[in-house]
């Protein structure tokens, strides 16, 4: 069975090697400052005992008065899981690292949470629109959307 | 005198017969040989995720039948897979053997209809495509029986399934089974050491394993590339863990280990069929979930092994008869990210052969 790491677990791991990354932890995850997030991530790709080699999914939620960021990591050697947030306040300019240098299956997920979300992401080879078209106006699965 | 080249960009599709759908490829080609391939998709997108957020839990089964249209009941498995760990809903055994031999078959059907359109890519027009289909159809048929349809087929429901499987089914499963190995054999003679298939196919169009792990690939397309992971095995949901199976994988991850697999997987789908048919126990098929689910609040990810890869849905709740937000996880569009690095450096003929080998379906990728 896949072990799903617990959020507490979690959290300790990560306060131990990089200290006041830590936001917040909640049961089955660990919430990052948006500015560590990707130090974070390298930090859980490539620790020995961690072996987060592969982003299973990556995907945003709308919550109004901030947007989540959420890593679904994966290690096959160790099968186990574990999630990764990230808290993005405000509906304006919103931008968090891109993860597309340490995993490449990145990239087409980044760019369908800026399409749908609009959240961008920095350094990313190709921030554009994925499934709508360049000039759509706003980002459909934002709950403020109006059609 | 040498002769000026220029390098010329086209467009494939979005109206290709080898598109599987409408899918459009930028390709900049030198001569015959590609050197820069953009994918650009989304002329199917009917906005799921968003609709979701309208709908009863209930009432996203039927979405869930629209994006990979040729695997219905795996997607139908993974959603409300991830409705009942979200709202901690029990399901009789039954109902769990009946949804594994459902997966099973629908697997089966999903591979032949891949590998058909594979060959028929390859330029081997009808023949081997109507030999696949022809299998497929005998599957539908007894998906038919058990709820009426043949592709949006809404069979399983948080809690269980809508209905057991009538009597005549099983025969007719049973019979069904028995021929199946017959069947695979028949396509095999036809394409597994045919001498066309494997000049167009052996080590054309590789995936490295550390490209295909790095690209968060999933499903055959990474066990072609000799990764043994697949999610029945590693996390066993239902009931894979009380069934005994192997795990085909290829050592070369190009188009025709890819192909390989995928027929191992499909006898390897009907020893699991096979062993469901001897153990599955009598009794409830649905246990006594209310038709308005309200799972407390909260989020949860949950995924399967679909004939694609791992289709996954991440539900957050917050405490409604509706999602709050669901977020599927598409294999096929996923799978999509190492498309670049598999087609560069190819003929526009192998081109062709090397998008039919990566198996996806539009209603997926562009959700």
């Amino acid at each position: 069975m896949t072990k799903l790491f617990v959020g507490t677990e979690l959290a300790k791991v990560i306060e131990l090697n990089h200290p006041d990354s830590i936001a917040d932890h909640s049961a089955a995850a660990a919430i990052i400052h948006p500015g560590q997030i990707h130090e974070v991530l390298a930090f859980l790709k490539q620790a020995e005992d961690l072996d987060f080699q592969v982003l299973s999914a990556l995907t945003a939620v709308d919550y109004i008065e901030y947007f989540e960021v959420i890593y679904h990591l994966l290690s096959m050697r160790r099968n186990t899981r574990c999630v990764i947030k990230a808290r993005l306040p405000g509906r304006e300019e919103l931008t968090i690292p891109s993860v597309t240098d340490l995993w490449r299956g990145a990239e087409l997920q980044e760019r369908e949470i800026w399409d749908l979300m609009g959240i961008k992401f920095e350094d990313h080879p190709n921030m554009k629109r994925i499934l709508l078209w360049e000039g759509f106006p706003g980002h459909p699965l934002r709950k403020d959307f109006i059609r | 005198m040498a002769i000026k080249t220029e390098p010329i960009t086209i467009n494939m599709g979005p109206q290709h017969p080898s598109t599987h759908g409408v899918f459009r490829l930028r390709v900049t080609f030198d001569g015959e040989v590609v050197v820069d391939v953009e994918p650009v998709f989304g002329y199917l997108h009917r906005g799921t995720e968003k609709l979701a957020e309208e709908r009863t839990y209930v009432q996203i089964v039927t979405l869930t039948d629209r994006l990979d249209y040729t695997a219905s009941m795996s997607n139908n498995l993974a959603y409300v897979r991830s409705v009942e760990k979200l709202g901690g809903i029990e399901v009789p055994e039954r109902a769990q053997y009946l949804r594994v031999i459902c997966a099973e078959l629908q697997r089966i059907a999903s591979h032949f209809v891949s590998i058909g359109f594979m060959l028929q890519e390859l330029g081997a027009f009808g023949t081997p495509l109507m030999y696949c289909f022809r299998e497929r159809e005998r599957i539908l048929d007894l998906f038919e029986m058990l709820c009426g349809a043949r592709i949006t087929l809404s069979y399983m429901r948080p809690g269980g399934l809508i209905q057991d499987a009538p009597e005549d089914f099983w025969p007719a499963l049973g019979i069904l089974m028995e021929s199946m190995p017959e069947y695979i054999d028949d396509l095999e003679g036809l394409v597994t050491s045919n001498e066309i298939v494997l000049a167009r196919t052996r080590d054309v169009g590789i995936i490295s394993p550390e490209l295909a792990v790095n690209g968060s690939v999933t499903g055959p397309m990474l066990r072609a590339s000799g990764v043994q992971w697949d999610l029945r095995k590693a996390n066993p949901y239902e009931v894979y863990d009380r069934l005994e199976f192997d795990v085909p994988i290829g050592y070369q991850g190009d188009t025709y280990d890819r192909y390989l697999v995928r027929v191992q997987e499909m006898r390897e789908s009907v020893r699991i069929i096979e062993q469901c048919i001897k153990q599955i126990p009598g009794g409830a098929i649905q246990s006594e979930a209310p038709f308005f689910v309200r799972p407390p609040v909260g989020d949860v990810y949950d995924a399967i092994e679909a004939p694609k890869g791992e289709l996954g849905f991440y539900l957050v709740s917050d405490g409604g008869i509706s999602p709050y937000r669901c977020k599927i996880r598409a294999p096929s569009f996923i799978n999509l990210t190492v498309l670049r690095d598999m087609l560069v450096g190819w003929k526009l003929a192998d081109l062709v052969v090397i998008f039919g080998s990566t198996d996806v379906v539009l209603g997926e990728v562009d959700r």
